[in-house]
């Protein structure tokens, strides 16, 4: 099922709806990437409040795709992961590496605001 | 006709003949109750049970426990002991009573009841057999029946009380909007250490989180496990968008965490509670001004 990608203003939202399958994250994140050149995004907010599951390859995929976005230009923030998939993932050694995470899409498209402004950028948010 | 139930301690082929044997045995036990009982609570007293219950105490429970007692000896029912062992082990777990303390005191009874069979049938060795054969099986029944009905019911408690504190002892507190305090007192053992990294996780999210100061000013010592566990929950609360910052590390944890080899750098740290919170602030963009300077502390 394909996920769907809104454009708002120099934002991308794809808000996974339905659990995923290898390929299908493997779309997602090339589509991503693609449409980052095609709008010209300047950030790219993945919500994942709908999953229940991030196994080891979707979580490579999605810092992966973060990584990717940045070479093109575009800051990547990963948001609505819930408690237990949290904890299920530092269980298994699973990290996002050094992308960025927010509680949901309202505390996401904050971040990119402000970082994007460059005012009230905090150090903790880059580590 | 006595009605034999399924907890009854005589065997069907015997059964008419036992439970003559003890209806005589409980009757003579009855007539002679006072100066038995009496000389059981010398026995009590002499061997320093119950030294936490007063005479009267002493005396009352010493009155009801034998007169279940031959009831238990009489009917073979312990389904009453039970409710009873359960309703004394609720009274006196809390002053202390220890379960070699109620055992004591049944096996001393146990005993004073013996030697009065002993010295009333001992003259014919045959009837003597006879009653003890009666007798001690259910002596025993009733010893293991109050000494497990007091341990249960000691069980029951102290995993209510474990409960109690488990609820108790992590509160997730918000302080300020976005910013939640997690103050840790006492030890952390690996259970402790998940049901903690659960209530925060879950703070987070109902209270909108950013910055966590979790203070384990209050905990004493750590362990690996228990270190990793703990840097664990920050990439957790991380993965949900907060920033966790620990404070109040005293000397001997961090020289643990250093012993450990931890990759520190994963860890934000300040020394108190309130350099934390400060901070916290400073991140959240808060600042803290006096309203009134001429009321300000020095």
């Amino acid at each position: 099922m394909a996920v769907p990608i809104l454009k708002q203003r120099d934002y991308l939202i794809a808000t996974v709806q339905d659990p995923l399958s290898d390929d299908e994250f493997a779309v997602l994140r090339r589509t991503l990437v693609e449409q980052v050149g095609v709008f010209r995004s300047r950030g790219v907010i993945v919500d994942v409040t709908a999953l229940d599951v991030l196994d080891s390859f979707s979580v490579r995929t999605l810092t992966e795709l973060g990584q990717m976005a940045r070479l093109r230009g575009a800051a990547t923030v990963i948001v609505g992961i819930q408690p237990e998939v949290a904890l299920a993932m530092i269980r298994l050694g699973l990290t996002l590496g050094d992308i960025a995470t927010a509680l949901d899409l309202e505390e996401g498209l904050a971040w990119l605001d402000r970082k994007m402004n460059g005012i009230g950028s905090r150090d903790h948010e880059r580590s | 006709m006595r009605t034999v139930t399924t907890n009854s301690i005589v065997s069907d082929d015997a059964r008419d003949f036992t439970s003559n044997v003890l209806n005589e045995v409980v009757a003579h036990l009855r007539h002679e109750h006072a100066r038995l009982r009496d000389g059981w609570i010398q026995r009590i007293v002499d061997g320093r049970y119950l030294t936490a219950m007063s005479e009267q105490e002493v005396f009352a429970e010493a009155t009801s426990l034998y007169g279940s007692y031959l009831e238990v000896l009489q009917t073979g029912s312990v389904e009453a002991l039970e409710a009873y062992a359960q309703n004394l082990s609720g009274r006196i777990i809390p002053r202390g009573v220890d379960v070699v303390e109620v055992v004591g005191i049944l096996l001393v009874l146990r005993d004073v009841l013996a030697r009065e069979l002993f010295s009333k049938y001992g003259r014919d060795v045959s009837v003597l057999k006879r009653v003890l054969d009666a007798y001690e099986p259910a002596a025993n029944r009733i010893a293991s029946t109050v000494a497990v009905g007091f341990v249960r019911e000691r069980e029951r408690v102290i995993r209510q009380q474990q409960e109690a504190i488990r609820d108790l002892s992590t509160p997730v507190l918000p302080v300020r909007g976005r910013l939640l305090i997690l103050p840790i007192v006492g030890a952390i053992d690996p259970p402790r250490a998940r049901q903690l990294t659960e209530q925060l996780l879950r703070g987070i999210r109902s209270n909108r989180a950013k910055v966590v100061v979790m203070d384990v000013t209050g905990v004493p010592a750590i362990d690996v496990a228990v270190a990793n566990h703990l840097v664990q929950t920050m990439e957790a609360a991380r993965l949900l968008g907060a920033f966790v910052i620990v404070t109040g590390l005293s000397p001997e944890l961090a020289q643990t965490l250093v012993g450990i080899g931890l990759d520190l750098g994963k860890m934000n740290t300040v020394g108190d509670l309130q350099g934390g919170i400060e901070e916290a602030e400073r991140l959240l963009g808060y600042k803290v001004v006096s309203a009134d300077p001429s009321r300000a502390i020095a």
